[in-house]
This record gives structure tokens, C-alpha cells and sequence, in this order.
């Protein structure tokens, strides 16, 4: 049998399989749902299937994350394609009844075809819905590693990077370099032991893209390193996963067990002669590991503290060799763009910018939760079709997008398109997919100070700029929300972010005073009133003297 | 292996001046008689570009670059100062001020620092921002030396020199951001550190009055780096 036979056989196998079911309940197993319990609902609805009989004919399936994250545990029943929401363990043997019946529980119904779900367009969450994390099968009955072993078998490396170039992708970590030219960057440099490294570490405050991606179908990315690797001329791959991931890494851990099973990962792959394995290194919590030198300093073994650059991991990195370094996001586009062809790819999105993004809604907005989106989507739509808007009437003021080193979006631009260049021309960064919604009962200068203390906390103490900058901005900025500040302050203020956004050694350090930055440029008479007014327009600051602060 | 060093041309400050393409922009300065302040660096050591003194602006690039660690290129053009350089570079230096405890007429390094030398250099006389007054850690628990943690800048040379040259790696850093510190071994006091080879090398390389030799009272002390110069004389014949 050929490889890609195998997988097809495998694939047969596993829907035949299936044949006996008529219908199932899928329940989210990602971590929004597990915390409130979707695990032990699983179990109840395993017991209850069980208990009736309905075992034989209702599948329990544990899937991905189904999106609506703050209105879990999630259930679909199919065929009928209802989506429950809030469900408890106690609701088992409701739901189980019900598809027996075939009449969905009306009670715990969410509206159907709600914008959240129909505006959506889904690439790297295509299988989230559809497949068990836990399930290699799974996986492969969805057209899973065919490209891979496509790729392998009947392409060239450079093929393979000329499609990822064709295709217009670009860096999903936030900076929105060309995958294609790092790709090819890699591949031309000199040397035969090259490294592949997938960062997930993933540690903006109100993310959780990665973590859902990993914990939804880590098969996907094992893939998307795999066809990277073949790209390159890589032998060897690591996943930086941060450990505060659990159950990312467990699931990590299990399918990069079942793909070596199968002969997808490790020596000779699909009986060709090109062979790579795959390694998890667990961050221990420093938000610097994402920058890629430092990411690389830690998987060595050393101080997770960034080194300057030129020279690229493109030409030395891991061990000093030449090292492709890409996001979670990233390599979850890489195997449907092979699979589909980079036309297709780049057919979806904008010029520029091209395929689809993930962003993680959080903060004063309805629908809480992970949405995958074109790229050129408006920020109105994202905000108020898919996101429904903000709760309790109140007004919208800003959305704050890229995490601490992005900027906060006021208003007037809510019907710009969301790509690369028009983020940054308004002082923000696309970043990893963070999007936090600012109502008016949030002051801005409160969450300029939030995410210096985030930058001051995290910084890793290296460079003399980002060390002792970031701690003096963020006393200054204390000073402002305190009411103690004068416009002194202000002008130092805006003069340190300035010279650390110049001078830091890396992407920390140099996108700090962003999120001051932006803050200053859109809300400046919020500053002005805690200044001169010794007043919070918002009222979230409360106003201290200079007594009370040293008393 | 890495492609034998080439001969290029480069200009500096518009200056046409000649190098091996494994030289770093501050070699090549030197070697000219172009100035480029530096701090964290010292010949001999790994350059880390952690101070951000030597910063200088390369055509072509958006970002600043540090002098010590980038490597020159055939055509590249340097400035070496500018207003801007020069504000940045005063600023580092009042940054390293803030955040420490440095009062000279008191220190062992007084009328010998590098730290001294740097704030008359930039024209740094005074301090725009508040000083943060930490309270930080006086090790004196060697039986030659000590470690005033109130005046140390993270150069991270004892780091280097400890790690590289002696071959010890006695020293590290200890801590994120603002709270990070050198420490020795694992954070055991210096005198009870079971790597320490008592060589002093840390104590000469130190550019201020963080580490020192008892016994020396105010101004007294005097670092001697010259040991350095066998090590990089020997890489450079190597090379």
C-alpha cells in the first residue's frame, strides 16, 4: 500500500466505524468549557447514552472549542445541528432523550444561526467542530496529513515554499512577516542540521488563540511542522509551549505519540526517506520566551534573555544553526494551504493581508469568546455582529488589540478594515489575536498603566531602556492616575517612551509605550483630566496625595 | 563553519574606512580613532549589547544597532553621533543613575568609574526623573572581596568573565526587570560559593564600585583589565 493509501484506509476504516451511529453529541473539551465542567458533563452524558440503551446509535464525542467560550459548557447535537448552551452534568439525560426523540431541548437551545457563527470564516478552525482532539482517526477522516504525505511523496521543497510565498502569508505572532521569505531565508542558508520551532508561548494578558488551536486539533500543527521541516531541510522540531498550558501539552504530548505511531512524525516518514521528530520544551512563565532569541536561549538551556539581532535564527539560532521560527497560528494555515493550493489561499482576505485570523474577544463584549475572521472584516463587524456588542447598553469607547505591545482603537475607526497596514497606521499591531473591548466605564490611562505593569513585571532585565524605563514610566503613569502628576510628568513620560521604544534591545522593550502611545494620541484630555482636574472621567481612578501615597 | 572573513570598505561618521567582514562597527571605529562610547562592553568578552551607549544609526535600517555586537557590511553606513544619539545615550545613563544608589563621594570607584566618566562624557549633571532609592543587598561575605549591589549597572561582565575566561560561571543574573540582580552560585553569599576561584577577575572587569576589593577605602580603588588583552591577542591569532 502506498502512504497515502494508508491514510485513506485509515480514514475508511474509521467512518465505517461510525456507520452504526445516527446521531451525537459533540461537547467542547478545550479548557473555556472544561472549567466549568464540560468534562464531567461528558461523563454524565456517557452514563445516561449507557443507562437508556442509546449508546448503540448516539455517539458521545468530546470536540475543539466551540467559539462561544463565556456561554459553556457547549453541546452540538447532530444531525439536527443544535447548539445547547450552559449545559450541565444534570441535563444528561434530557439531551440524551432528545436525540432520541429527535426534538432538541428547547430550554437549553441557543438562537440558531446566530452573526456569531455565520459571519465567521474558518481555516484554522475548520475541524474544531468536527474532530477529537484526543483522535489521530479523527484527524486523517478529515483529509488530515494528506498534505503532508502529498507533499512528500510527489513534491519538491521548493515547490512547497513557492506555494506558502504564492499564498501571501504572513506571521500570525504579530508582525506580520512574509512565512513564504523566512521560509525561503531558511532554507538557503548554509548547513545540513537545520531546526524547526513552533512558539507557544503564547502570554498576551486576554489571549488564549494558541491554547485553543493546540488544544482543538494539535494534529494541525504537527503537520504545518512537518511540511516545514520537509520545506527547509529540517531533521528536528520543537514546541515552546508555556506550561501554563496543561492541557495544550497533554494533547500535545498524545498526538505527537499517535503520529510516530502511525509513521507520520519521526524516522522515513510515509516510507520516504525524509525523517522528523518532534519535541514539547515547557516555558516556565516569562512572557520574554516569546521573542524568539530568548526562545531560543531557553530551549538551550540558559537565561530565557533576548540577544540582539542581525544574526537572524534564519541564519543562527537554535545551537547556532539556522532555525525557522513561526507562530501556532502560523503553521495551522501551512497544511490547508498545500492541501487547497495557494489560489485559493490567497483568494480569501485583502491585498496585503491575506487568509484569515483568529482573535480571542474579551473584555466588555457580549459574546466572550474565539472567532475565526477574514482578514479586511471591519472592526464594527467583529465588535457588534460577532461579538453582539456590549453588555448593558453601554457605549463602546476603544478596543485594544496586540496585547502590551499594541494601541487602543478608538471609535471613528471602527469601519476600517482589519489587515496589517491599517492596524498600525492607527498606532496598534494586529499582534497575536488578543482583542479586548473597552466600554466608557474604562478609563484609558488605567489600562496604559495596566500594561506598563504587565512590560515592567515582564521585562527580563537585560537592557538598561526597557529595565529602568518601563518601572519610571509606570511610576509616572501611577502619578497621573493618582492625581498627583503635573504636565512635567507628562512631557517625561511621553519623552521616555519615545527613547525606550528607540533604544530597547527587543520587541518587549521597543513595543512598551505603545499602548501609552496610542492612549495619548486618542485620549489625551483623559490624561489632561487627571493632570488638571485631579478628576478620572471614568471614574475608575482613585485620586491620592502625596501624603497619602508616602504615608 | 563560517565564510572566511573579506576585505570590505564601510563608512563611519563619512568617513571611507577599510575592515574584515568579522569585525564588529566598534572594531572598526577604534581601529580608525572614531569614538563610540560604550559601557557594558569590553574587549575580550562576548559583546551583549545590553547598555544601548554605543547605539549607533545604520542607513538602511529602522532600528538603532548596537556597535559591540553588529557584525559590518560591505557598504554599510554608520553615524556615530547625532542629537538624537547623544539625548538616547544621556539617557541610559541617567536610567543607571536612577535605579541605583551611586553617591561618588563615598564609593571605592570614585575619580575611577566608568559610570563617572560616562555621566561628564554625556553632560549628564543632573537628573531629569526621580531617583528610585532601592534597597539593595552589601555582600561582604568573601574574604577578599565585596559586592555592592547599590552600584551595579547589569553590565553582566563579571557574568562574562567568569563564565568565559576563568571558566567558573560563578556569577549569573537572578530575577526579572527591575528587580534583577548578579548573584553568585544560587544565591548563596559570595563567600560561602563552592565555585569561586577567588581570581578577582570579576572585580577588575566590574566598570564601577559594585565590585571591589576590601580594605580599599573612598577612591581607592583602581580596576585593572589588561589581563584581557592575552585572551583577545590569542583569539585574534587564532582567527
Amino acid at each position: 500500500m502506498t502512504p497515502e493509501e494508508q491514510l485513506l484506509h485509515i480514514a475508511e476504516e474509521h467512518r465505517a466505524a461510525q456507520q452504526s451511529f445516527t446521531g451525537s453529541l459533540k461537547v467542547c473539551v478545550a479548557a473555556g468549557c472544561v472549567s466549568c465542567q464540560s468534562d464531567q458533563l461528558k461523563k454524565a452524558l456517557d452514563a445516561a447514552a449507557k443507562k437508556s440503551g442509546a449508546d448503540k446509535t448516539c455517539k458521545i464525542k468530546g470536540v475543539g472549542c466551540l467559539g462561544l467560550c463565556a456561554q459553556g459548557p457547549l453541546v452540538i447535537s447532530e444531525p439536527d445541528g443544535t447548539l445547547y448552551h450552559h449545559v450541565q452534568p444534570a441535563d444528561a439525560e434530557e439531551l440524551i432523550a432528545a436525540i432520541s426523540a429527535r426534538k432538541p431541548v428547547e430550554r437549553l437551545a441557543a438562537p440558531a444561526n446566530q452573526p456569531f457563527y455565520t459571519r465567521q470564516k474558518r481555516i484554522v478552525t475548520e475541524n474544531f467542530d468536527r474532530i477529537d482532539p484526543e483522535k489521530i482517526e479523527d484527524y486523517i477522516a478529515v483529509g488530515g496529513y494528506g498534505a503532508l504525505i502529498g507533499a512528500i511523496t510527489t513534491r519538491t521543497p521548493a515547490e512547497i515554499i513557492e506555494e506558502i510565498v504564492k499564498a501571501g502569508l504572513r506571521g500570525r505572532g504579530g508582525g506580520g512577516y512574509p512565512t513564504g521569505l523566512k521560509w525561503s531565508t531558511v532554507a538557503k542558508a548554509p548547513g545540513a542540521e537545520k531546526y524547526v520551532i513552533c512558539n507557544a508561548d503564547e502570554g498576551d494578558p486576554g489571549a488564549f488563540m494558541d491554547r485553543s488551536v493546540l488544544e482543538s486539533d494539535p494534529h494541525r500543527i504537527l503537520e504545518g511542522m512537518a511540511l516545514a521541516a520537509f520545506a527547509i531541510g529540517a531533521q528536528r522540531g520543537y514546541v515552546y509551549a508555556r506550561a501554563e498550558y496543561p492541557l495544550a501539552i497533554k494533547r500535545l504530548k498524545l498526538a505527537i505519540g499517535q503520529a510516530e505511531k502511525r509513521g507520520l512524525l519521526g524516522r522515513d516518514i510515509g516510507g520516504t526517506s525524509f525523517s522528523f521528530t518532534i519535541e514539547i520544551r515547557l516555558g516556565a512563565g516569562a512572557f520574554v520566551c516569546g521573542e524568539e532569541t530568548a526562545l531560543i536561549a531557553s530551549i538551550e538551556g540558559g537565561r530565557g534573555s533576548p540577544r540582539p539581532r542581525p544574526p537572524y535564527p534564519a541564519e543562527k539560532g537554535l545551537w547556532g544553526k539556522p532555525t525557522l521560527i513561526n507562530n501556532v497560528e502560523t503553521f495551522a494555515n501551512v497544511s490547508a494551504i498545500i492541501r487547497n493550493g495557494s489560489e485559493w489561499y490567497s483568494a480569501i482576505g485583502t491585498e496585503k493581508s491575506r487568509g484569515t485570523k483568529v482573535f480571542a474577544l474579551a473584555g466588555r463584549i457580549n459574546n466572550t469568546g474565539l472567532i475565526e475572521v477574514a482578514m479586511g472584516i471591519t472592526l464594527r463587524e467583529i465588535i457588534f455582529d460577532i461579538g453582539g456588542g456590549i453588555p448593558e447598553g453601554r457605549k463602546f469607547k476603544a478596543v485594544q488589540t496586540g496585547g502590551p505591545s499594541g494601541g487602543c482603537i478608538p471609535e471613528q475607526f471602527l469601519d476600517m478594515e482589519v489587515e496589517y497596514e491599517s492596524l498600525a497606521k492607527v498606532g496598534s499591531i494586529m499582534g497575536s489575536g488578543g482583542m479586548i473591548v473597552m466600554d466608557e466605564t474604562s478609563c484609558m490611562v488605567d489600562v496604559a498603566k495596566f500594561f506598563m505593569e504587565f512590560c515592567k513585571s515582564e521585562s527580563c532585565g537585560k537592557c538598561v531602556p526597557c529595565r529602568v524605563g518601563t518601572a519610571q514610566m509606570y511610576d509616572l503613569l501611577c502619578k497621573i492616575s493618582e492625581g498627583r502628576a503635573t504636565r512635567d510628568d507628562l512631557a517625561l513620560l511621553e519623552d521616555l517612551c519615545d527613547m525606550v521604544k528607540h533604544t530597547s534591545l527587543c520587541g518587549l522593550g521597543q513595543t512598551a509605550p505603545n499602548p501609552v502611545l496610542s492612549t495619548l494620541r486618542f485620549f489625551r484630555d483623559e490624561y489632561l483630566a487627571h493632570i488638571d482636574e485631579k478628576r478620572c472621567p471614568a471614574g475608575v481612578c482613585k485620586m491620592r496625595t502625596a501624603m497619602e501615597v508616602h504615608a | 563553519m563560517s565564510a572566511p572573513a573579506r576585505v570590505i570598505t564601510l563608512h563611519i561618521d563619512d568617513r571611507e574606512v577599510g575592515a574584515h567582514t568579522d569585525q564588529t562597527i566598534l572594531d572598526v571605529a577604534r581601529e580608525n580613532g572614531i569614538f563610540i562610547p560604550t559601557l557594558c562592553h569590553l574587549k575580550g568578552l562576548t559583546p551583549i549589547g545590553a547598555c544601548r551607549i554605543c547605539l549607533v544609526e545604520v542607513a538602511g535600517f529602522n532600528k538603532l544597532l548596537p556597535a559591540c555586537a553588529t557584525k559590518v557590511t560591505d557598504g554599510m553606513r554608520v553615524v556615530t553621533h547625532s542629537e538624537r544619539l547623544d539625548r538616547y545615550r544621556r539617557r541610559v545613563v541617567e536610567f543607571l543613575f536612577a535605579s541605583g544608589n551611586h553617591v561618588c563621594s563615598v564609593c571605592v570607584s570614585n575619580n575611577n568609574c566608568e559610570l563617572q566618566s560616562m555621566a561628564q562624557l554625556t553632560g549628564m549633571t543632573h537628573l531629569t526623573m526621580p531617583y528610585r532609592y532601592p534597597r539593595l543587598r552589601v555582600d561582604a561575605s568573601h574574604e577578599r572581596f565585596v559586592q555592592d549591589d547599590n552600584r551595579c549597572i547589569l553590565c553582566q561582565r563579571c557574568v562574562r568573565v567568569c563564565d568565559e575566561i576563568e571558566g567558573a560561571h560563578t556569577w549569573d543574573v537572578m530575577g526579572r526587570g527591575i528587580e534583577a540582580r548578579v548573584i553568585t552560585d544560587l544565591n548563596e553569599p559570595w563567600g560561602e560559593s563552592s565555585t569561586c576561584t577567588s581570581c578577582g577577575k570579576c572585580v577588575h572587569v566590574c566598570p564601577t564600585g559594585a565590585l571591589s576589593i576590601k580594605g580599599t577605602a573612598a577612591a581607592e580603588m583602581k580596576k585593572k583589565t589588561h589581563f584581557l588583552a592575552q585572551y583577545w591577542t590569542l583569539k585574534e591569532d587564532r582567527s
